[in-house]
């Protein structure tokens, strides 16, 4: 299964590792990254890969415990949505 | 990966509060009908509970997986006046509540079909269904009736008119925010999934999928960047951001279609407002360029918006349907309120504003003491609207029982709150009395 992984918040050191460490764990492949400062709020999105597609729940709470720990907003969405509305 | 468009979308979902109003079932009861009211009851409960199983864990899904709010999950039925005919039972009451049971145990949000269609004349069936709804509507919480009174191919049922003026007032009298669950229909449609007018038509499949979307924050934050540019950028920034909004919804449909295995209906191309900031049609209008909804231009501007909307979403999605417009509730929308108790906007405006959108005069507070015969009149003139210009107009006002003008009325959540509006109070008595039948309109000779 392809997603779309958008974090957005302050920016701190340490982001990248702290959210590709819990991808890692979770056995999540990181296809694509792109980051940037958007109004001084760091802004970064990933393109990631599993197999096990009845994973997602699973992932989707354990990066809602990260976003928790890190006052950062990150969210998990299937890659499908911003093509459908995005895309002829 | 394209990281502007994955931005774009995420803020529209976020920030300008784009979402699926509602993902409907249609459901068909002709099956369910039995000469014994309480077997065919139990038809019913069986075939909703059965077909709608996993109406909610589906959406619900979707909305988890692919991060699109699914605000409300709702059911319609094939009108219940047709299905209870059959049974000797003098009230259909106990319909009503098997509907709402239904829904309550599969977790829908409201569920609409306790109709009646009534433009040329009444049925058994009609007669008792619509003497039964004050009751109905009042013993349930998520029944939602509609009545249609009138249509461009055979006139306005000026009796029905009348009955249905006392009907909501009858309605009120227990509490007037059950009047939020009735509606009166000119030219109703088959197909919609919004409510509280959904019911599932006779003509439609035994069970499909109709989705409503709602998006008035986008259009409002995309026409903020065409400021003081011609109105044709202002059309051409509402049609791409509509197609937008719609392609979200035909991709929503097509997933829950799939996942239920039930046929895919149509997507209704409206623009759904909510009382929460930033998610208002009349805001979408002061961008435009009025001061208030309700300046003279407020017609024109909500014409052009209502056609730009249909236009982008059109070629958005394999099937359109519904109401298809923008929807102008006072309830529902903060910017109608602001205008209303700011005393910018009337009911004579909204009612000329009825004429170029979707749908009529809806979730609006009038004073108590408004007389049924008054109520039959505004339903009468709405309906006129209806039936002249070939479009779906509907009334559905709530009158403030013990509530004078300034009053509010509360209704909560996406219903919100309706200010009690001041109504042309010189009586159309006799004129609703008379009763009988207004003639379908002509259509040549427009003018």
């Amino acid at each position: 299964m392809k997603a779309i992984l958008t974090v957005l918040g302050h920016d701190q050191v340490g982001i990248v590792a702290k959210v590709s460490t819990r991808l890692a764990e979770l056995n999540v492949n990181i296809i694509d990254i792109s980051q940037t400062l958007m109004h001084g709020n760091f802004t970064m999105m990933m393109m990631v890969t599993w197999d096990d597609a009845t994973k997602f729940e699973v992932i989707k709470e354990k990066l809602t415990d990260l976003s928790k720990e890190t006052g950062l907003d990150i969210k998990i969405q299937r890659e499908e949505i911003f093509d459908a509305i995005q895309k002829l | 990966m394209e990281t502007n468009s994955i931005l774009e979308t995420i803020q529209m979902i976020s920030e300008e509060k784009l979402d699926i109003r509602t993902i409907t079932m249609g459901i068909s009861l002709f099956d369910c009908i039995d000469s014994d009211g309480k077997k065919a009851r139990q038809k019913i409960y069986d075939k909703l509970t059965t077909k709608a199983k996993d109406l909610v864990k589906v959406a619900n899904q979707i909305e988890s997986e692919y991060g699109i709010p699914i605000v409300n999950k709702r059911i319609s039925v094939t009108p219940i006046s047709m299905i209870a005919a059959a049974s000797g039972d003098s009230d259909y009451v106990e319909y009503a509540k098997t509907m709402d049971k239904a829904a309550a145990d599969l977790g829908v949000d409201l569920i609409g079909g306790f109709t009646s269609l009534v433009q040329k004349g009444y049925q058994k069936g009609d007669d008792i269904l619509i003497k039964s709804i004050p009751q109905a509507l009042t013993e349930t919480s998520r029944v939602c009736g509609s009545v249609n009174v009138g249509s461009t191919r055979s006139g306005i049922n000026l009796d029905a008119v009348k009955q249905m003026g006392q009907v909501v007032k009858n309605l009120a009298k227990v509490d007037p925010v059950n009047c939020m669950s009735l509606v009166i229909f000119a030219n109703a449609v088959e197909d919609n999934p919004f409510m509280a007018g959904a019911f599932h038509g006779v003509g439609e499949a035994d069970c499909v999928i109709n989705v409503g979307i709602s998006g008035p924050g986008v259009v409002k934050r995309a026409l903020e960047k065409v400021k003081g540019q011609p109105i044709d950028v202002v059309a051409e920034t509402i049609k791409k951001t509509a197609f937008k909004v719609t392609r979200m919804g035909q991709f929503v449909g097509n997933l829950a279609s799939e996942a239920l295995k039930v046929p895919f209906g149509i997507v209704d191309l409206s623009l759904a407002p909510t009382p929460n900031e930033g998610d208002s049609v009349a805001e979408i209008l002061e961008e435009i360029g009025l001061e208030s909804v309700g300046a003279p231009g407020t017609t024109a501007a909500l014409a052009m918006l209502n056609d730009a909307v249909k236009k982008g979403g059109v070629m958005a999605c394999e099937h359109v349907g519904g109401l298809s417009g923008a929807f102008i509730p006072v309830s529902e929308d903060i910017g109608m309120i602001r205008a209303v108790n700011a005393g910018n906007l009337n009911i004579e405006k909204l009612e000329a504003m009825t004429a170029v959108c979707s749908v009529g005069l809806d979730m609006i507070a009038i004073p108590g003491d408004t007389t049924a015969e008054t109520i039959s009149g505004m339903i009468a003139d709405e309906a006129s609207i209806g039936v002249i210009n070939n479009k779906t107009t509907a009334v559905r006002i709530i009158p403030a029982t013990g509530k004078k003008v300034g009053d509010e009325v509360e209704f909560g959540g996406l219903f919100g709150r309706a200010p009690v509006m001041a109504v042309n109070t010189n009586s159309p008595k006799d004129f609703i009395h008379r009763g009988g039948h207004i003639p379908s309109p002509i259509h040549s000779f427009k003018n």
